[in-house]
C-alpha cells in the first residue's frame, strides 16, 4: 500500500515533468527572455561622398533610453527626468505611448522598449552616470546621419524609424530600427546599412549584466555598411541650387559619357539635415503641408510639357524617316497656318531648313515636318502608322518610360499612343493637323527634367545614353548593372552631328545667346512651354562642349516666362561653373540676377 | 579477533544495492551543487570556500560516518533508543532557547565554523525509539489506547519542539511516520480521513469559479465526492452490497432528475438538493445500522457527517483562520492565483528553470536560469530546478526513479525484517523519504505548496546529508545484523 503509494506520486511527477519539460514549450521562450538580453549592435552606416571624394553625409551617434518594463522597479522619476531632460508629464506620456498596443504592436514587458530616443550627448552623459539607480533602463547607442552641405536632400535622401510596413516586408528591421527614406537612403539601403550585430548578454534575477553568453559564441559582430561614391559634384549641386533659390523647377546635368548626374536640383528645396533627430516628425509634417511641395522632387517627379526642348527629337526622326535631309526647307510665316489651323511663332527668315529653324527654335517648321510625316499615308498607310513609328522613335530615346534612375519615385511622363488619340478623336479622325501641338513638345507631351537631360546627353553622345545614375561607385562592389545600361535610340548616329550642329548655332546666334561661352563651345536649345497654371516655364537644354561633350544640362523654371531669361542663363552658369570651376567676372552680373531673382512671386499662378 | 570477524561478516551482510544508489545520489547532489553555485568566475569544484567544496566535505564525513554507524554493535541502536530520543529532544529544545535567528526560524545550532540543525537529527533518533516502542514484549498497537497515546507522544514531541523553532516544514514531515503506525496496524480510515480532508479542501478552494445548481462547482464537486465515498464505504468497509447499490441508484436517480429539471428550466435550490439527497441516504444508512446492528456502518455514517461538516467549515477556516500569506501561498500552489512577483515567483522560476530544460537538458554548467539566480534557494530547497534545467526530462526523470528504486528497496528491507524494531525502523525511514521526496520535488514542479524541506542527498548542507546517512546506514546496519544474528 505504501509502496503503491509512491510509485502513484512518482508516476503523476514523471508526467508533470514531461509536459513541463517536453511537451510544453512555453517555458523555453520565458526562460530566454528570463536570462536572454539580446542586445543588437547597430552597424555604422555607410558614409557618402560626391564624386571628387568631398564627405557628404556621415554618421553621429545618438542614445536612445531602452527599458525592459518587467525589470523595471519602483525608481525616483524626478531624478530621472532631470536626468534627461524632460518633465514628469512627458514621461507619463511616452510610458503610456509604449504600453498602447496599438500604437506599439510589439510591446512585451519582457523585451526591451524604446523609451526615449536622441538623447543629447550631454543628457547621455548625465544618465549614463545614474543609470545604476534605474534597473531595467539602458542606453542604446545609435547612429544618425549628419550632412556636411545643404544641399541635395532629394537625392540624399534620409533615414527614419521603420514602421510595421517595412517590419512585414523585411524581418531584419525590429521596432526602433532606422531604415532609407528616400534618394539613394533608400535605393542603396542593403549596401549602405551593413548588417546589424547581436551581442547575447546575460541577465540575473536582479536585472544585471553577468556577462556574455558561452564567451560570446552566439554574438555577431555588426557588419559596418558599405561607404558611396556619389556621382554628384556636390559643390555644383550646392552652387545649382542656389541659383534654383526662390523658384520652382529643376536642374539636371549629366556628364554623357558616363550617364553620371552631375547635379539633380529640385527647386524649392530642404535642408537634409532638417530630417534628422528628434525634430523629424514635425519637419516632415511642415514640409509636407507647405505648398510649395520641397519634399516633391522634381527632377524626376514632375512631368511638364518639354516645349521647344522637345524640338531636337522632332528632327532626329523626320531625318531617320526620310521625311526631310538637312536641306529641306519649310516655310514660316510667323508661324505655321494649315487649314484654319495656326501655331504662331517669331521673325525670322523664311523658308528655312533644319539648322536654322533650331536656331531660331522655329514652330512652324517642326509642324509642318511633323505633319509631313503623320500624313504621309502613302508611305506608312494612315497618320495611325505614321504616329506609331514617330512615338517609338520617341520611346528609344527615353522619353515616356522611366528612364530607370537610381532613385526612388521616378515618374515616366507621357508620350500618347494611336489608342490614345483613337479614344480622343474617335478611331482615323485625327490627323497631323489635330494633334499639331505634340510637334513643339506641347499638348499631351510630359517629360521630366531629366528626360530632357537624357535627351542632352544622347545628342552630345551623337546616338546613345547610358541610364542616368546618381551613385558612381560603392565600397568593396560595383553599382549594379541595371543602373548602367548603355541605351541606343533607333536614330541613326550621324543624324546627331546636324542636330548638334542647329543647337550650336542657338548658341552663337540664336534663341540662346547667353550661353555663348568664349572659349567653351555651348549646344543648346530654349524651350518655352505654355501650361494652364500661369506665365510659361522657362526651360533650356543643352550640353558642352560641342566636340567631346563632358556635360549635358536641362534647366526647368516653372512660370518663368522665355526659355531664354532663365533656363538659359542658369544652364550655362552651370556648364561654366562644371567646366571651368568659377564664373569669370564678365559673367558675375548673369550670376547675381539667378541668384536674386524671384519666379515664385511673379509666377502669375493662381494662389492655391 | 571477534570483532574482526563480526564486522567482516557485517560488511558480507550489507545491502550494498542500497549503499550504491546512496553513492550515487549523493554524488548526483554534489555535482547538482556544484552546478547550482558555479559562477561564471570558473570555481574549483573542490574549493572548500564554494558550496560543492563544503558539501564534499560533508559528504566524506558522512561517507566515515556510515562507516562507523555499520561498525557499531547493533544492540547499541536498540538499547540506547531512547537515550538518544532523549538527547535529541532536550538539543531540540535547548537549540530554541540557544539558536541564533535566521529569517525567522532558530533552528541552527552554530558551533565553530559548522552549522547544525537538530531537527535533522531528531528524525533518525524518533525512528528509532518508535521503533523501540513496537520491540517492547507483545507490543500491538491497536491493543490499547495507551499504545497510540505512546506512539503518538513519541511523534509528536519533537513536533512541537520544531514548530517552536518555527521550522514548519521540517516539523510537517514527522506526520509522515503515521505510515508507520498504517503498516503497525492504525487503521487505514485515518489515513484516508486524512486524504479526503485535503482533497475536499483542495477541490472547495480551487473551484469557486463557477455555479452548478446555484453553488460554487467546487462545492457541488465535493457533495459529489462525498455521495461517492458513502457508496464506497458501503461496497467496500461495510461489504453491504445492496445497501451501495440502493443508495447509488438513489443518487443516480435524483441526480438524473434535477439534471431534466434543469434542461426544462426549473431553477433547484442546490445546497438543499444536495443536503437533502445526502440526509436520505444517511438515513437509510442509519436504518441499516439498526438492523444489521454493523459497527461499520456507524463509522461510515460519521465518515458522511464529519466530511459535510468539514465542507462547511473549510470556507471560514481558510478566509478566518489562515494567515493571508498563507492563504497566497495555498492558492498559487492551487494555481488559482499568479502572483509572479510574490509568493508564485519561487514556483514560476523552478517551472520556467525546469520547463526549459526539454528531453536531453542544456547540459552541465549551461543552465542559464540557474546560474544567472532565478531559482531562489538553488543549491538548497530548489536544488531539482538545476538538474531538470540542465539534464532535462531524462536526467530529472532518472533521478526521481533512483528515489523511487531507494524507496521501494527500503520497503523490501523492511519487509525482510525478524524483529519488529528493524520492521518499524525502517518503514520510519522509507516514510521520511516519501515525504521529502513528495514535497520538494512536487514544490519544485509546481504541484505542492511550497514547504521549506529540502531534497534528500541532493539539498546543500550537512545536518540534512548527515541525518539521512545516519538513517539510512542504521537501518543498513540493522538489516546486515539479521543475519548475523542467525549464526
Amino acid at each position: 500500500m505504501i509502496g503503491g503509494f509512491i510509485v502513484v506520486i512518482a508516476v503523476i511527477y514523471l508526467l508533470r515533468l514531461f509536459n513541463l519539460q517536453v511537451a510544453d514549450s512555453k517555458y523555453k521562450e520565458y526562460a530566454d527572455s528570463n536570462a536572454f538580453l539580446r542586445k543588437a549592435v547597430y552597424p555604422s552606416r555607410g558614409i557618402i561622398y560626391d564624386r571628387d571624394g568631398r564627405l557628404v553625409v556621415y554618421n553621429q551617434p545618438a542614445y536612445d533610453v531602452m527599458m525592459i518594463p518587467r525589470d523595471v522597479k519602483d525608481f525616483d522619476t524626478l531624478d530621472f527626468c532631470r536626468a534627461v531632460g524632460i518633465t514628469r508629464d512627458e514621461l507619463v506620456k511616452r510610458f503610456d505611448e509604449m504600453r498602447d498596443r496599438r500604437r506599439n504592436p510589439g510591446y512585451s514587458s519582457y523585451s526591451p522598449q524604446r523609451l526615449l530616443t536622441h538623447l543629447t550627448a550631454e543628457d547621455y552623459g548625465r544618465l549614463q552616470e545614474k543609470l545604476y539607480r534605474f534597473p531595467g533602463f539602458y542606453i542604446q547607442k545609435r547612429i544618425l546621419r549628419e550632412y556636411n552641405y545643404k544641399a541635395g536632400a532629394n537625392v540624399l535622401g534620409n533615414i527614419r524609424e521603420v514602421n510595421q510596413k517595412d517590419i512585414d516586408k523585411d524581418e531584419y528591421y525590429k521596432p526602433g530600427d532606422y531604415v532609407g527614406d528616400i534618394g539613394i537612403e533608400h535605393t542603396y539601403e542593403h549596401f549602405l546599412r551593413g548588417t546589424k550585430g547581436v551581442e547575447v548578454l546575460m541577465r540575473d534575477a536582479l536585472g544585471r549584466i553577468q556577462g556574455r553568453y558561452e564567451e560570446g559564441a552566439l554574438d555577431r559582430d555588426a557588419v559596418a555598411g558599405k561607404n558611396i561614391k556619389l556621382s554628384l559634384n556636390i559643390e555644383l549641386q550646392q552652387y545649382a541650387e542656389s541659383l534654383m533659390v526662390n523658384k520652382k523647377g529643376a536642374v539636371v546635368a549629366i556628364e554623357p559619357s558616363t550617364g553620371e548626374i552631375l547635379c539633380l536640383v529640385s527647386a524649392p528645396t530642404y535642408d537634409p539635415s532638417l530630417l534628422i533627430g528628434r525634430e523629424r516628425g514635425n519637419n516632415y509634417n511642415k514640409m509636407m503641408r507647405d505648398l510649395d511641395k520641397p519634399l516633391f522632387n522634381r527632377a524626376i517627379q514632375a512631368t511638364y510639357p518639354p516645349g521647344s526642348t522637345f524640338k531636337p527629337t522632332q528632327g532626329l526622326i523626320l531625318l531617320e524617316e526620310g521625311i526631310i535631309n538637312t536641306g529641306t526647307m519649310f516655310p514660316c510665316s510667323h508661324g505655321f497656318i494649315s487649314g484654319g489651323l495656326r501655331v504662331g511663332c517669331h521673325g525670322h527668315g523664311s523658308p528655312l531648313p533644319l539648322k536654322p529653324a533650331l536656331q531660331t527654335s522655329c514652330n512652324a517648321y517642326f509642324c509642318w515636318g511633323f505633319k509631313a510625316m503623320i500624313d504621309k499615308r502613302g508611305r506608312y498607310g494612315s497618320s495611325a502608322n505614321a504616329f506609331d513609328i514617330w512615338k517609338k522613335h520617341m520611346v528609344s530615346m527615353g522619353y515616356g518610360y522611366k528612364l530607370g534612375i537610381d532613385l526612388p519615385g521616378e515618374y515616366r511622363g507621357f508620350i500618347p499612343n494611336v489608342e490614345f488619340y483613337n479614344k480622343a478623336y474617335g478611331d482615323g479622325h485625327w490627323s497631323a493637323n489635330t494633334i499639331i501641338s505634340v510637334a513643339i513638345g506641347q499638348g499631351e507631351i510630359l517629360a521630366t527634367p531629366l528626360q530632357i537631360a537624357n535627351l542632352a546627353a544622347t545628342i552630345a553622345n551623337r546616338g546613345h545614353y547610358v541610364t542616368p545614375h546618381v551613385v558612381k561607385e560603392i565600397q568593396d562592389t560595383v553599382v549594379p548593372a541595371e543602373y548602367l545600361k548603355v541605351n541606343t535610340p533607333t536614330i541613326a548616329s550621324h543624324w546627331y552631328n546636324d542636330i548638334a550642329e542647329g543647337m550650336r548655332m542657338a548658341v552663337t546666334g540664336g534663341t540662346c545667346r547667353v550661353a555663348n561661352l568664349t572659349d567653351i563651345e555651348v549646344c543648346g536649345k530654349t524651350g518655352t512651354a505654355q501650361n494652364p497654371h500661369g506665365r510659361d516655364h522657362s526651360a533650356f537644354m543643352g550640353f558642352a562642349p560641342y566636340q567631346n561633350p563632358k556635360i549635358a544640362v536641362a534647366v526647368y523654371v516653372e512660370n518663368a516666362g522665355f526659355g531664354a531669361t532663365f533656363g538659359v542663363p542658369i544652364g550655362a552658369l552651370v556648364m561654366e561653373r562644371y567646366l571651368r570651376g568659377y564664373i569669370p567676372d564678365d559673367r558675375k552680373y548673369l550670376e547675381e540676377r539667378m541668384l536674386h531673382s524671384n519666379t515664385i512671386q511673379f509666377a502669375g499662378t493662381k494662389k492655391h | 579477533m571477534q570483532n574482526n570477524e563480526k564486522s567482516e561478516s557485517t560488511f558480507r551482510y550489507v545491502d550494498w544495492f542500497t549503499v550504491v544508489l546512496y553513492l550515487l545520489l549523493v554524488t548526483a547532489g554534489m555535482v547538482s551543487i556544484y552546478a547550482a553555485s558555479y559562477d561564471f568566475d570558473h570555481a574549483n569544484m573542490l574549493s572548500f570556500t564554494e558550496f560543492s567544496g563544503k558539501q564534499f566535505r560533508w559528504i566524506g564525513l558522512s561517507l566515515v560516518l556510515g562507516l562507523v554507524i555499520l561498525l557499531i554493535d547493533v544492540r547499541v541502536y536498540e538499547n540506547y533508543a531512547y537515550v538518544i530520543y532523549g538527547a535529541l529532544l532536550l538539543l531540540l529544545l535547548v537549540t530554541i532557547f540557544i539558536a541564533p535567528d535566521i529569517k525567522g526560524s532558530r533552528s541552527w545550532l552554530v558551533i565553530g565554523p559548522m552549522s547544525l540543525q537538530p531537527a535533522e537529527f531528531g528524525k533518525f533518533a524518533t525512528a528509532l525509539c518508535l521503533a523501540k516502542l513496537f520491540s517492547g514484549y507483545n507490543f500491538v498497537l491497536n491493543a490499547s489506547r495507551k499504545n497510540y497515546v505512546r506512539a503518538l507522544l513519541i511523534i509528536f514531541l519533537p513536533v512541537v519542539l520544531i514548530l517552536g523553532q518555527k521550522e514548519t516544514g521540517s516539523a510537517l514531515v514527522y506526520l509522515s511516520l503515521f505510515f508507520v503506525l498504517y503498516r503497525e496496524g492504525m487503521s487505514g480510515l485515518i489515513l484516508l480521513a486524512a486524504f479526503c480532508a485535503v482533497l475536499f479542501f483542495v477541490v472547495e478552494v480551487k473551484f469557486t469559479g463557477s455555479l452548478i445548481l446555484g453553488i460554487p462547482s467546487g462545492q457541488a464537486a465535493v457533495f459529489i465526492m462525498i455521495m461517492i465515498l458513502i457508496v464506497a464505504m458501503l461496497a467496500i468497509y461495510c461489504k453491504h452490497m445492496d445497501g451501495a447499490r440502493n443508495v447509488f441508484l438513489w443518487f443516480v436517480g435524483t441526480g438524473i432528475i434535477a439534471y431534466v429539471l434543469e434542461l426544462c428550466g426549473v431553477t433547484i435550490p442546490g445546497l438543499f438538493f444536495f443536503l437533502g439527497v445526502m440526509a436520505v441516504s444517511i438515513a437509510y444508512c442509519i436504518l441499516l445500522m439498526f438492523k444489521t446492528k454493523a459497527r461499520n456502518l456507524i463509522i461510515t455514517v460519521g465518515a458522511a457527517v464529519m466530511s459535510i461538516i468539514f465542507t462547511f467549515s473549510v470556507d471560514y477556516a481558510f478566509t478566518s483562520i489562515l494567515q493571508p500569506h498563507q492563504q497566497m501561498r495555498i492558492k498559487v500552489a492551487l494555481g488559482i492565483e499568479d502572483d509572479l512577483r510574490g509568493a508564485g515567483y519561487n514556483v514560476n522560476q523552478s517551472k520556467i528553470a525546469i520547463g526549459s530544460g526539454g528531453m536531453w537538458g542544456k547540459g552541465f554548467l549551461n543552465g542559464t536560469q540557474t546560474k544567472l539566480k532565478y531559482v531562489p534557494e538553488q543549491h538548497t530547497d530548489f536544488i531539482y530546478c538545476t538538474i531538470g534545467e540542465e539534464e532535462g526530462f531524462v536526467g530529472s526523470a532518472a533521478v526521481l526513479l533512483m528515489f523511487l528504486v531507494l524507496i521501494l528497496r527500503i520497503l523490501t528491507i523492511a519487509e525482510r525484517q525478524p524483529t519488529p524494531f528493524g520492521r518499524v525502523y525502517a518503514y520510519c525511514v522509507a516514510s521520511y523519504l516519501i515525504f521529502h521526496l513528495s514535497i520538494n520535488i512536487g514544490m519544485v514542479i509546481g504541484l505542492c505548496p511550497v514547504i521549506g524541506i529540502p531534497l534528500p542527498f541532493f539539498s546543500y548542507g550537512g545536518s540534512s546529508l548527515w541525518g539521512f546517512t545516519f538513517l539510512l546506514f542504521i537501518l543498513l546496519r540493522i538489516d546486515a545484523s539479521r543475519r548475523e544474528r542467525s549464526f
